[in-house]
């Protein structure tokens, strides 16, 4: 299999498409042969729809897993005896969530790959940190979400770890303030969920008419615009209210999906989202076919991090649009895009559909 | 007699809260004049032209149609309505509650329909026309038989409508069915319940390998008409297809082939569906045992060979164009595999006298329908098993 670790010491964003595209058909292709050998269930796919795993390909003609397989069915590549983390997906209340399961090998990759990426925006050190959630959600482990193993995830990148809301949710004005004295005139780090920044940073800083002594914090966020959209913010509108209520003057949104950990896409300073050389992403129109640059469609992920279940290709529900390749403002390398929100709900043809009450 | 409609709560879209109940014979000559009329002024009408389902329901109640549904009718005891009908309405096909309503009327009764509150252009255009054609004082008597009304989801209003009501008329399956039963009703009210169900496809390779260019884009634009048009959603609309003789391969090919021809100008699917259907296509290759390969035509057309047909047939079903297909010289298990759940039966090239005895001889207990590829959802007063006008009416037995 490909051995990730050799671009360990590349710069994430380093290669451009061809030195890219070199090490992605074999690495791709090679774990799909992994995955073959070790998952049951995916060479029980790849066998009944005729792809011949051992053929070399193009990367956008391999098969991909659609996320939702994952909600239906324990897909992994390991012995029940090798996992030392089964990660699920947040998913809305009352759907089925994600199964993910790692061994140490891929957890270890995970750690490190995300480290990688992440320094190449805030810098190699450890900065003073706050994360915009309750401690409560990384604490109580029978509801070990996403959203707690995101917090974990990014807390590796902070020093006097510091939650900004209480355990329900309401604004720790009183723990802020403390944190921002102890670290007067440092760059500081804060990481949330977007629409928890959005709801209980700054509409709770707006109803108790108060802004954070910062002049120069970086916020990562990531989860999803869609309850954002819902209430007609948009990105320029919370990035004005993050400068002026809460003094952070640069914001990196992150894309990514507990089924490909690690390998995450980052916001540049231009404001695009970026494969990193762990990670690629293809877009694809209705009928599933490649699209080219700048066309709206379905958001296929492909990441070379997966060895311990077979998500190292997989097709979201989510629409984008690809903008470029090697050519962003900010300098980085691969492909870069945006992503427009989740695919819209189709209405119901069919006879058995039901207007009753309960 | 009047009867007073419940108002609270309720539009009416045609009619008012009172309804004349005094029945009708079957096929009572205002109530056939008042279809055509209806028919006439719908095939006239520009909006109609846009929609091919009203078109098809103006097809329907067009003179000819309903002379031969008349006269098909049985000459047996005389017969009356059996009062007041309700009908509650499927909201994702926008057309039937209107064939729901002529059925209704045919067999002289009083009406009460219930239609979806996400008003389509079809309700909208076909409830237009039943006001404009009611107007005219011949058919006054049909306007004072007639109520059109919507409401919000609410069984309590619903039962107040059902424990007024002679006969109910029942689509949205299984879930409607269950939550309308519960409702009380008079103690003679009779109940035609559309409950879920599913249907099937038999073709004959040899008529298949012999068939003209012709024959064959008409027997794939029929096929197309069964299944794409409702996505599969239809019960009318086959998941398998039974193909009946040996070396299918050719015939296959040449068929799934014109069918993806078709498909890839007429039908396209939204992002969502798309992955609905690719996620419901690898599922299948995971559970179905007896699925051995599944072919791809694009994202249009996909199809999932069985070697065996599987257990619970009636849950191997697909949707957007995921089709089963099973080759077999042999009926017979598929006689076994039928359960009440099947209601329609699509052919090909097949004798449909050896169909019928394959389902009568065969003392099945499903399939109600055995037609020709392309006629799956043309719905008629026989339906679903039921003699539809024959059940909303009573019999006046005289020595």
């Amino acid at each position: 299999m490909f051995d990730t670790s050799s671009l360990s010491d590349t710069a994430p964003y380093a290669l451009d498409r061809d030195q890219k595209s070199q090490i992605f058909s074999g690495a791709i292709g090679a774990l799909t042969q992994h995955h073959y050998a070790a998952c049951p269930q995916y060479k029980k796919i790849l066998d009944k729809l005729g792809f011949d795993p051992a053929k070399s390909r193009a990367l956008v003609d391999y098969p991909f897993l659609p996320v939702r397989l994952f909600k239906d069915n324990a897909l992994k590549s390991i012995p029940d005896d090798a996992i030392i983390k089964t990660m699920t997906s947040s998913g809305t209340t009352g759907q089925n969530v994600s199964k993910i399961f790692l061994d140490r090998q891929n957890a270890t990759l995970q750690t490190k790959v995300l480290i990688q990426i992440v320094s190449d925006f805030i810098g190699p050190k450890r900065l003073p940190m706050l994360i915009i959630d309750a401690k409560s959600t990384v604490t109580d482990r029978t509801s070990f979400s996403a959203r707690g193993a995101g917090i974990l995830g990014f807390s590796m990148f902070g020093r006097n770890v510091t939650y900004a809301l209480k355990d329900d949710m309401s604004i720790d004005l009183e723990a802020i303030i403390t944190f921002a004295d102890k670290h007067q005139g440092e760059t500081v780090l804060m990481f949330g969920f977007t629409y928890i920044v959005y709801q209980c940073l700054l509409l709770a800083l707006k109803v108790e008419k108060q802004m954070l002594p910062f002049d120069d914090a970086i916020l990562i966020h990531g989860g999803g615009w869609k309850k954002l959209a819902d209430q007609a913010v948009g990105d320029k509108e919370f990035k004005n209210q993050l400068r002026n209520l809460a003094g952070v003057t640069q914001v990196h949104n992150y894309y990514g999906m507990v089924e490909q950990t690690g390998s995450i896409f980052m916001e540049c300073e231009a404001g695009h989202l970026h494969s990193s050389i762990y990670s690629d992403i293809i877009i694809r129109g209705n009928d599933l076919r490649p699209l080219d640059m700048k066309q709206p469609g379905l958001v296929e992920l492909v990441s070379l991090l997966p060895t311990s279940y077979p998500g190292h290709v997989l097709i979201s529900e989510d629409i984008g649009e690809w903008l470029g390749e090697d050519d962003c403002a900010c300098g980085r390398m691969g492909k870069y895009f945006k992503i427009h929100g989740r695919a819209k709900k189709a209405e119901v043809r069919g006879c058995s559909d039901t207007f009753t009450a309960n | 007699m009047i009867r007073s409609l419940p108002t609270d709560d309720v539009t009416f879209v045609v009619g008012d809260t009172n309804i004349e109940t005094r029945p009708l014979p079957p096929f009572n000559d205002t109530v056939c004049a008042f279809l055509n009329a209806l028919s006439a002024y719908l095939m006239s009408n520009t909006a109609t032209k846009e929609f091919p389902d009203v078109m098809t329901f103006a097809f329907w109640c067009r003179k000819g149609h309903i002379q031969k549904l008349k006269s098909e009718f049985s000459s047996g005891p005389d017969r009356l309505g059996r009062g007041l009908a309700l009908h509650i309405a499927p909201s994702n096909v926008p057309v039937n509650f209107a064939f729901s309503y002529a059925f209704g009327l045919l067999s002289g009764n009083a009406n009460v329909v219930r239609i979806a509150s996400n008003e389509t252009a079809q309700v909208k255009i076909i409830c237009d026309a039943i006001n404009h054609v009611m107007d005219d004082p011949k058919y006054s008597d049909i306007r004072s038989m007639t109520a059109m009304v919507n409401y919000p989801a609410d069984n309590a209003i619903t039962a107040k409508f059902s424990a007024l009501s002679d006969a109910r008329i029942i689509w949205g399956g299984d879930q409607t069915i269950a939550s309308i039963r519960s409702l009380e009703t008079s103690p003679r009210c009779v109940d035609i319940a559309f409950a879920d169900r599913t249907s099937i496809c038999v073709m004959d390779i040899t008529a298949l390998e012999t068939a003209t260019d012709v024959t064959l884009s008409r027997l794939a634009q029929g096929f197309y008409n069964d299944t794409y048009l409702m996505d599969q959603n239809a019960c009318s609309s086959p998941h398998l297809i039974v193909w009946h003789g040996e070396n299918a391969e050719t015939a296959r090919s040449k068929f799934w082939s014109t069918l993806e021809n078709l498909v890839t100008k007429a039908y396209t699917l939204e992002a969502i569906q798309a992955i609905d259907k690719y996620t419901a296509t690898l599922q299948t290759a995971l559970d179905v045992d007896e699925a051995d390969y599944i072919t791809q035509h694009g994202i249009n057309v996909v199809r999932v060979n069985l070697t065996d047909l599987p257990k619970q047939l009636e849950n191997t079903r697909g949707q957007f164009g995921l089709f089963f297909e099973h080759t077999t010289n042999d009926l017979g298990p598929l006689a076994k595999a039928i359960s009440p759940k099947f209601q329609t039966m699509t052919y090909f090239g097949m004798d449909k006298s050896e169909l019928t005895k394959f389902v009568i001889d065969g003392r099945l207990r499903g399939i109600d329908r055995i037609v020709p590829v392309g006629r799956g959802l043309a719905i008629d007063v026989m339906w679903d098993g039921y003699d539809v006008v024959k059940h909303l009416s009573r019999v006046v037995a005289v020595e």
